[in-house]
């Protein structure tokens, strides 16, 4: 038993800060934000730490870790609140080529997307399928020596940025997964609440190349699980900077000539989201250990929808709470803790919430 | 990171798991099981077979009878017990009175009392709070007053839990009421029960049972040996005390048996989607709370430290997942069944005291908010 990381991880994670303190401060992200949404040279330094190949096989020009070897570096992104497109990229996108990709397809796009030199958006969920991965009606067909795919994807996260799309289309009746270049589909770019970019995207005769086998539903489910698993390590970076910035605010705003953390109604409304940080840490060390090490499906599966439930809930409790303690500042676009929030709302929601992972979690110990 | 038990661990809990199967005698499982009434003699049973095996004082140091444990064999071991539903192991002597003495007390001290704890020869329990102080304990006013070779108390505790079986208690009274600092001038008294001038009144709580007490001193006789520490430093003692006290406060174990006997009971209730969430909400929480432990745990034998202020929080969510269970359980229960309901509902009610005794779960944020936000 050790809940530490270990010395390549905290390598990892204390240079991902460094860099965070260096070149994507709030200031730093809020020019970002009011730009393009994202940052060509974030994404080039993080080529450069590694961070991108984190997920990438070895034989691919990546280091071929697991869940718990990208933790830290989400908790980083968490606190910093990070819009890069990392998680479509370097963990959905990564993975699913890793795991699905022919050694052709993963020699042509692994290096390149470890390099920096490739964006990867995974487009899955359509109207009305709301968290559930097996709802799928985009439609593949043969067309001569290739595949069309016709359908739409709506909430792609980092759609308007991919070169490359991963879609999931119905074949036959089995969901297959496909390759798309960007250029094939219409994409509609968007804002979400927290400043990523995402999509809507529609295909229409669009030319595609399958990437692995027939019925990818197993791998889809394993793939976001593990994308939910380090949602729940970012969401954990996240309410660590919520509860630290609020209780600096605890002891320096003053109000009836004193502190307001003298205040026993605040204290224990603190010491409750200071709480539910360190469950929702516990609970993320458990479904990212266990992404990686999982005797068996049903036990990948109680640990990450458990921690999804916990980080949810607990998501909530911090991002409501520090907007409160904040007061009207806590409001405003001004501070960093009103990002933190709009971040830490959409973490709730992410790839399922507390009520979906509620009931995935029974039915899995049924 | 590693979330698993070591092989060794692993294989220690078989030993402790297989070690109470064989031992833990059926009558006494059975009572617990349906949360009969466990008469002295049925704790002093489950202890002394503990002590014949050598297990009773995991924590002790080895020359007093302690099992060389590391934290974490400590907390499987106390896991395995509160998952086994034997019957608890009363702490105020092992977990209490002796880690005061062996830090503390003096070699006759330790010489007097640590064996008869160890062996269940002398039954203990703890007098701190008073009518007037509770939260606030350092207002306590039960008085000594020092004549020549001994003290002479006189004062009332309240919620002496098991006052009616215990041969001593162990007491913290003020030695000197002239002191501004209300901290300052208190002291830790040992005393024996059957000493002239100590009455014990019965305390019913809401679910008809009795396991607390008052305890009234008139003018007792204590003699001055039975002073632990310094006079007037009995704050240090309480303080070093309740750091100890709330690592145990968790209950994991039991909680666990509580959940799978809960499961078992709401099977029929599963298609129900309300019910059936909170009982998973409720697994969810046990579950973070034994990672957060476990954390604790693996901090504790990397640093060799004790915990800090922050092991509160097992306390606060122990308790509260203690009572969920309880509420859960009655909810469970067919209402048509007088018996199991109704010993459910006494047990439901039973359970409110776990937020408020052993330093009250409002206490607890206090102390986290002060020692380890610096608030």
């Amino acid at each position: 038993m050790n809940f530490d990381y270990n010395e390549e991880q905290q390598l990892l994670a204390d240079s991902v800060r460094r860099f965070i303190q260096k070149d994507y401060d709030f200031e730093a992200r809020r020019k970002i934000v009011a730009g393009e949404g994202w940052s060509a040279a974030a994404w080039r330094t993080f080529a450069e730490m590694g961070l991108l190949g984190l997920a990438v096989p070895a034989e691919h020009g990546g280091f071929g870790g697991g869940a718990v070897d990208l933790m830290g570096v989400m908790e980083a992104f968490g606190e910093a609140l990070v819009v890069e497109p990392f998680l479509p990229t370097a963990a959905l996108g990564a993975r699913l080529v890793a795991r699905a990709g022919s050694e052709a397809q993963k020699n042509r796009i692994l290096p390149q997307l470890a390099g920096g030199k490739l964006k990867l958006a995974f487009a899955h969920a359509e109207t009305g399928a709301r968290y559930d991965l097996s709802s799928v009606r985009a439609t593949a067909k043969r067309s001569g020596a290739g595949w069309r795919l016709e359908g739409e994807k709506l909430g792609v996260l980092a759609a308007p940025l991919a070169e490359m799309l991963i879609v999931s289309a119905v074949s036959g009746n089995a969901v297959r997964l496909f390759l798309v270049n960007a250029d094939q589909a219409k994409i509609t770019g968007y804002r979400n609440l927290d400043g990523q970019l995402a999509g809507d995207i529609v295909l229409l005769d669009a030319a595609a190349e399958p990437l692995g086998e027939r019925d990818a539903l197993p791998l889809i489910e394993e793939v976001v699980d593990f994308a939910t698993a380090l949602v729940c390590a970012e969401g954990v970076g996240a309410m660590k900077y919520a509860c630290d910035a609020t209780l600096e605010y605890l002891k320096t705003r003053k109000q009836f000539g004193v502190p307001i953390g003298s205040f026993q109604a605040l204290q224990h409304r603190i010491v409750d989201m200071f709480i539910a940080c360190e469950q929702a840490r516990s609970m993320a060390c458990l479904a990212c250990s266990k992404m990686d090490s999982h005797e068996n499906e049903r036990e990948r599966v109680r640990a990450v929808s458990a921690a999804k439930i916990k980080v949810a809930d607990s998501a909530r409790l911090v991002s409501q709470e520090a907007v409160q303690l904040h007061g009207g500042m806590g409001m405003t676009e001004e501070l960093k803790i009103s990002h933190t929030f709009r971040r830490l709302t959409l973490i709730a929601q992410q790839f399922g919430d507390a009520d979906h992972h509620l009931e995935r979690f029974t039915r899995a110990g049924e | 990171m590693d979330l698993s038990y070591s092989a060794e661990e692993t294989a220690f809990r078989d030993q402790v798991r297989g070690w109470i199967a064989a031992n833990l005698p059926a009558d006494l499982r059975e009572k617990t099981a349906n949360y009969e009434h466990l008469s002295k003699q049925d704790l002093l049973r489950w202890h002394r077979i503990l002590a014949k095996q050598g297990w009773v004082a995991p924590a002790w140091p080895k020359e007093w009878g302690g099992t060389g444990w590391n934290v974490v064999q400590r907390y499987v071991f106390e896991e395995e017990l509160g998952y086994s539903g034997a019957p608890p192991l009363i702490p105020f002597g092992l977990m209490m009175c002796a880690p005061v003495l062996l830090r503390f007390g003096t070699e006759a001290q330790k010489k007097r009392f640590l064996p008869r704890i160890y062996n269940g020869e002398d039954f203990w329990c703890q007098g701190y709070s008073e009518p007037g102080s509770g939260s606030d304990l350092a207002s306590l006013k039960t008085k000594a007053v020092r004549a020549k070779d001994h003290y002479v108390v006189s004062g009332q505790k309240i919620w002496t839990t098991l006052a009616h079986y215990a041969d001593w208690i162990f007491c913290l009274v003020r030695t000197d009421p002239t002191l501004e600092k209300k901290q300052e001038g208190i002291s830790f008294l040992l005393m024996d029960m059957k000493s002239p001038g100590v009455t014990v009144r019965p305390l019913i709580l809401m679910d008809g049972g009795h396991d607390v007490n008052e305890v009234f001193f008139d003018e007792v006789k204590v003699p001055a040996d039975n002073l632990v520490h310094e006079e007037g430093k009995g704050w240090t003692v309480a303080k070093y005390l309740l750091g100890y006290e709330r690592m145990n406060t968790g209950r994991i174990g039991d909680s666990k048996r509580e959940l799978a006997k809960l499961k078992e009971m709401s099977a029929p209730r599963m298609s129900e989607v309300r019910f059936r969430d909170r009982l998973s909400r409720l697994e969810i929480e046990l579950t973070a709370l034994e990672i957060t432990n476990l954390r604790f745990l693996d901090r504790m034998r990397r640093t060799g430290q004790p915990p800090g202020a922050d092991v509160s929080m097992l306390k606060i969510k122990g308790t509260e997942i203690q009572q969920t269970l309880a509420e859960l359980m009655l909810q469970a229960a067919d209402p048509a069944d007088h018996a199991r309901f109704d010993a459910l509902a006494r047990r439901y009610a039973n359970m409110r005291k776990t937020t408020i005794y052993a330093g009250s779960n409002e206490i607890q944020r206090n102390i986290i908010a002060k020692m380890t936000l610096g608030l």
